[in-house]
């Protein structure tokens, strides 16, 4: 029901078609930054490099998850209580507001993996993006991509407990946490570019182990060493397990302490124009 | 003995003063009010940062890996590097332009909007100032707000990246800059119009004037490498050669990173220096102004025709 009331708000203020528009032309926008780059670059140097263009590109694609699940979950909150002013009566109706908030987060992760799609073909039959996708490939794909949107909920979650304290950052917040993912955690080039004190800050990120196996998995001729390349694929997953078990029973605390906080404020329903 | 009604102010000279008052009330919220808490520092100028440091190691990878090229002369290494260094410099560069552009949509065109969601707008529309004064003191207050905020992130990012400024012609950089902020807020203040006619659609496009702006306007690379992309890159920097930002940046890019490497815009054989390209801001900062003047006239006609000035949550 969350889901259903999610996919309202997001896509009724406009036709369908005109929504579907919407909801690719900024996801590919953002693509299209980085071909243009690396095709500028080829012609400043006058020299190619496939390898980091595919490497850039697949990280960008999947990277529309990340804005999408971790902004549009912790927006929740600011959205209910600011824009549309309900957000008392879901909060006193029988549900459980994390439940909802997961709910309404769901709609958003669902148009961001179609977003996700059709940058990935536009890459693959446009561009020529080297992508190999086998069969048996497929469950580890899965269970990553799962494990990944798992943790972006669980911190989108954690953001929104904050949210139910804040209202002037929120925007800062909203722009700043995926910035810092953007950075560290290899999307769009591999942790040895970074600084050397930044590749701490990188692997303490459960998204930077995310962000590794996707490429190793629609990556697998790739010869770019992206710094993590002392963990097998089994291992990668299972920190990517532990790391989204953490976050989940953060995003739980955060969530609660965050709720008790602002009701104990007299917040849940405040407004501030923000 | 009848009571003699109070004088009601006319003339010219009050109602520029009128509007001057408008104007710094305006401005002043922007002015004063945005920096009075510190926090500005991290979130408006710091965090932007992390943006440009995403697109500044993406160009520092691909050189990276060109120079580990055994087969590469001194030549050929010395021009990756240069290159290097201006496109990294116009990132930076780029970055800083997002904040202006930010600000232009979602402080000047959807402001109206937002005073339409929190009820303040009828105020406005009841207010015996112009319009225009209320844009303007919103677009020097913005301009002035932005400033701040864009000069801090140039500044650190400058510095940070070890960006090399070879600026050829000072006075024409800054020349090129203010133009191309009039132009700019001016182009904000005709959006400002069409959003007094729209709901939530008008927040759904600042949104979507984001990314698609950023792209065709060349933020984060050369504009000038449109043209090198076939008819689709043509046919997107004719478009794009509308928005001031694009003009102003190619010009400051040139003066700044002077050299081949900046790609200048270059429209069927005809280069554009930064001269010609002031020329071409100065055009459309008056056609914006003018086009803001006259859209915000007519639509707020046809928003008080259609009821859709005081409409909330729509």
């Amino acid at each position: 029901m969350a889901a259903w009331l999610g996919w309202q708000m997001d896509s009724n203020w406009t036709e369908p078609w005109l929504f579907a528009v919407y909801s690719v032309v900024k996801p590919v926008a953002g693509a299209f930054i980085l071909v243009l780059m690396y095709l500028v670059f080829a012609v400043v140097s006058g020299l190619q490099d496939p390898d980091m263009f595919a490497f850039i590109f697949v990280g960008n694609a999947f990277f529309i998850f990340v804005g999408s699940a971790v902004i549009g979950t912790f927006e929740v909150v600011q959205s209910d209580r600011e824009w549309y002013q309900t957000i008392r009566y879901v909060y006193v109706s029988p549900i459980s507001y994390y439940t909802y908030i997961v709910g309404r987060a769901s709609t958003k992760v669902a148009v961001a993996a179609l977003a996700v799609l059709i940058t990935i073909a536009f890459g693959v039959f446009a561009l020529g993006v080297r992508v190999e996708f086998t069969s048996s490939e497929f469950p580890l794909f899965l269970a990553s991509l799962l494990l990944g949107l798992f943790c972006l909920i669980s911190i989108g979650i954690c953001l929104a407990g904050v949210s139910f304290m804040i209202a002037r950052h929120t925007q800062g917040l909203a722009q700043g946490i995926p910035g810092i993912f953007y950075v560290f955690c290899g999307v769009l080039v591999p942790l040895t570019v970074l600084p050397p004190w930044a590749w701490g800050i990188s692997r303490a990120i459960p998204l930077t182990y995310w962000f590794d196996l996707i490429h190793r998995v629609l990556l697998p001729a790739n010869d770019i060493s992206t710094g993590l390349l002392d963990f097998s694929d089994l291992g990668i997953l299972v920190l990517l397990l532990a790391s989204g078990l953490t976050f989940f029973l953060l995003s739980l605390g955060v969530f609660k302490l965050g709720e008790y906080l602002a009701r104990k404020a007299g917040k849940i329903d405040m407004t501030t124009s923000y | 003995m009848s009571v003699g009604t109070p004088a009601v102010p006319s003339g010219l000279s009050h109602r520029l003063r009128l509007n001057l008052k408008a104007v710094v009330g305006r401005a002043y919220p922007r002015v004063i009010g945005a920096n009075r808490e510190p926090s500005w520092v991290f979130f408006e100028a710091v965090l932007p940062l992390l943006g440009i440091a995403a697109y500044v190691f993406i160009y520092q990878a691909l050189a990276n890996r060109v120079l580990l090229d055994p087969a590469l002369t001194e030549a050929q290494r010395a021009a990756t590097i240069a290159g290097t260094n201006a496109l990294i410099g116009g990132v930076v560069l780029g970055g800083t332009m997002t904040a202006f552009w930010l600000n232009v949509l979602w402080s000047m065109a959807s402001q109206l909007y937002w005073e339409k969601e929190i009820g303040n707008l009828q105020l406005y529309m009841m207010a015996p100032m112009s319009r225009m004064a209320l844009l303007g003191g919103m677009a020097v207050g913005g301009m002035f707000m932005t400033s701040v905020r864009a000069m801090t992130t140039l500044v650190v990012g400058v510095v940070v990246f070890s960006v090399i400024l070879q600026v050829t012609n000072p006075f024409l950089v800054l020349a090129v800059f203010f133009v191309t902020l009039i132009a700019l807020y001016g182009m904000g203040m005709a959006l400002a119009s069409l959003y007094l006619l729209w709901g939530r659609e008008a927040w759904h496009l600042s949104a979507l004037l984001e990314e698609p702006i950023y792209f065709a306007s060349g933020f984060n690379f050369p504009a000038g490498g449109f043209a090198r992309m076939g008819g689709w890159g043509r046919a997107v920097l004719t478009f794009a050669t509308f928005i001031p930002a694009t003009v102003g940046l190619d010009a400051m890019r040139q003066m700044i990173f002077p050299g081949a490497f900046s790609l200048p815009i270059d429209a069927f054989g005809v280069k554009f220096t930064p001269e010609i390209e002031l020329g071409i801001l100065l055009v459309l900062a008056v056609v914006f102004l003018l086009l803001a003047r006259y859209a915000l006239a007519y639509l707020e006609t046809l928003a008080r025709r259609e009821g859709r000035l005081t409409s909330r949550h729509q």
